[in-house]
């Protein structure tokens, strides 16, 4: 199979999900290629650098295609892909790829599927995904080719060098972006920052409401650590925007990540699977928390939490 | 402004789920369905554009069931209702041309529908529908600002940034969540929505692109779960912390 992976790139550095599409596109080619396309203005430092991963790598440059709009992207990609067909596009699920794979798919009127984590080429194309939050799993047959599959991060992290080449493809935008890049918004800046804090407590949707915030900032205290929160609480406007844990918030690492009352969808987990220790509560014994949590407790943080508060003031009583 | 809302009546993904004996459904007992959250937030936002600006919300609903959805929508502020009583399951392309087919008489200003369905989590219907209308469109939307018939938007990316683009009516938003406080359904609200026109539209999807093979439970490691009375649990996760020095 001809398998094409759409790399991505943003603040002149490249996402490694660009390298994680091709380590897919290499396990499912059999007798095909690998083929990473990338778009920007100056992309050689990019090009070169997928191609260790890829048979061949696609330079696609023009000062138009500085800034990602979807119309631009996809009108070059249609043109690369007139010329030479592809079975599979692959595309990373992020803020970028979600915005324009869907359109793309319906230009090459190929089917779509997204947020992939499984890819089986044994019987046709058949993926795996998760659905309703991360709590169950479907597996989708595809049913023509070509295809369009949007891709979950961190998935297929295991490569090998491929050391292909690199080509000019000498594509140019063929029309105006519908839709005008105006500038990028730098995250806000609040007074704690939650990515260097080594104790964090995390509430979720659990936390049910604003006033309720107050034991997590009780219990926190008392572990030396900070309050943080999942995208439902941020949402509501119970903490600050700068304390959202998460994709499109901040990826944290602490040395305790203690989490009340969060399903733990992907978004979530992303940014916080990595603390050294991760102890869950939540009353949902199916929440997704627990297949990432090294702990869990299946209970209503508001039995456990004020437990813990009371026996840590104990111990910092005698301190 | 006329301003259509695609929502969507879908499975809570809070509810008790269990997997039906084909292996492709989910059990209807402990099911519990609801306006999808993202859309919540879609049909606010469009009932704040009409009230800024005057003109219609016309909000469209998918699949047999999607009454309930469609009436909460009315009782919001939504004018009137089209509903397409056809299943689509798990192929977006089948929602988006149905929806595509139904409102082709409806001269709009405005798309908006939610980010992603809380139950497929697929992210596709909006985007679909724009390239198939062949319209301007952004996704993950978390500001709207529309002025002499150019809508500006910020859009969220990853690590708390976002980006602001630009684009030219008609076109589709996909809106994130959070991106309003979406109002509560009132008595008022609901006695009004009764009068409130609700068409149908029937349409049949021509086009089948992906096919459900199984739904499943994912094949994970748990964490170790401790188990005991409130207390309990409280001292083992102190020993825990303990033991790491966290204490």
């Amino acid at each position: 199979m001809k398998v094409f992976a759409i790399a991505e790139h943003r603040f002149n550095e490249l996402n490694p999900i660009s390298i994680e599409l091709l380590n897919l596109a290499n396990a499912i080619k059999g007798d095909g290629s690998s083929e990473a396309v990338v778009i920007g203005k100056d992309v050689d430092n990019f090009a070169k650098e997928l191609a260790k991963y890829a048979d061949k790598v696609w330079k696609i440059e023009d000062d138009s295609l500085e800034y990602y709009t979807p119309d631009l992207y996809v009108d070059v990609l249609l043109q690369l892909f007139e010329k030479e067909k592809p079975d599979v596009v692959l595309i990373g699920h992020t803020s970028q790829g979600c915005d324009f794979a869907p359109y793309l798919a319906v230009k090459l009127n190929a089917p779509i599927a997204t947020d992939v984590v499984g890819v089986d080429i044994s019987d046709g194309l058949k993926v795996s995904r998760y659905i309703l939050q991360g709590k169950l799993m479907a597996d989708l047959k595809i049913k023509s080719f070509p295809c369009v599959l949007t891709i979950r991060q961190g998935v297929f992290k295991e490569s090998c060098e491929v050391n292909g080449e690199v080509i000019d493809s000498g594509i140019k935008p063929s029309k105006q972006a519908m839709r005008k890049f105006i500038r990028y918004i730098e995250p806000e800046v609040g007074e704690v920052d939650i990515s260097q804090a080594d104790i964090i407590v995390s509430v979720g949707r659990g936390i049910e409401d604003q006033s309720n915030i107050e034991l997590a900032e009780e219990l926190a205290e008392l572990l030396g650590g900070v309050v943080a929160g999942s995208r439902p609480v941020i949402d509501a406007g119970w903490l600050p925007k700068d304390r959202q844990v998460g994709i499109s918030g901040k990826t944290v690492k602490p040395k305790l990540y203690l989490a009340l009352g969060i399903s733990g969808a992907f978004q979530h987990v992303m940014g916080m699977k990595d603390s050294e220790l991760i102890i869950a509560v939540n009353k949902d014994p199916e929440a997704p928390i627990f297949t990432v949590a090294h702990y869990g407790v299946v209970a209503d943080l508001f039995d456990i939490v004020p437990e813990l508060i009371e026996k840590l003031k104990k111990i910092k009583g005698k301190a | 402004m006329k301003v259509i809302v695609l929502v969507k009546h879908a499975v809570d993904p809070e509810s008790e789920l269990s997997i039906a004996e084909d292996g492709k459904s989910l059990k209807d007992a402990g099911l519990v369905y609801d306006i999808n959250d993202w859309d919540r937030y879609a049909v606010e936002e469009a009932i704040r554009i009409k009230e800024n600006r005057g003109g219609e919300v016309v909000v469209v609903g998918v699949g047999e069931k999607c009454d309930d959805t469609l009436r909460k929508c009315l009782a919001m502020g939504a004018d009137r209702a089209i509903k397409i009583p056809v299943e689509t399951g798990l192929d977006a392309y089948q929602t988006a041309e149905v929806i595509k087919e139904a409102i082709k008489d409806e001269k709009f200003d405005l798309i908006l529908a939610g980010f992603m369905s809380q139950d497929l989590n697929n992210t596709l219907v909006g985007v679909l529908l724009a390239s198939m209308l062949d319209i301007p469109y952004a996704t993950a939307v978390t500001s709207v600002n529309i002025e002499n018939g150019t809508v500006k938007v910020t859009r969220e990316l990853e690590g708390g940034y976002s980006e602001e683009v630009e684009l030219k009516m008609p076109c589709l938003l996909t809106v994130q969540s959070g991106i309003n406080e979406p109002r509560y359904v009132s008595i008022m609200g609901i006695k009004r929505a009764r009068t409130k026109e609700m068409k149908e539209v029937k349409v049949t999807p021509t086009v089948s692109t992906v096919e459900l093979e199984k739904i499943y439970v994912p094949p994970v490691k748990k964490a170790e779960i401790i188990t005991g009375d409130p207390s309990q649990v409280a001292d083992k996760i102190i020993e825990i912390l303990k033991d790491r020095g966290l204490i």
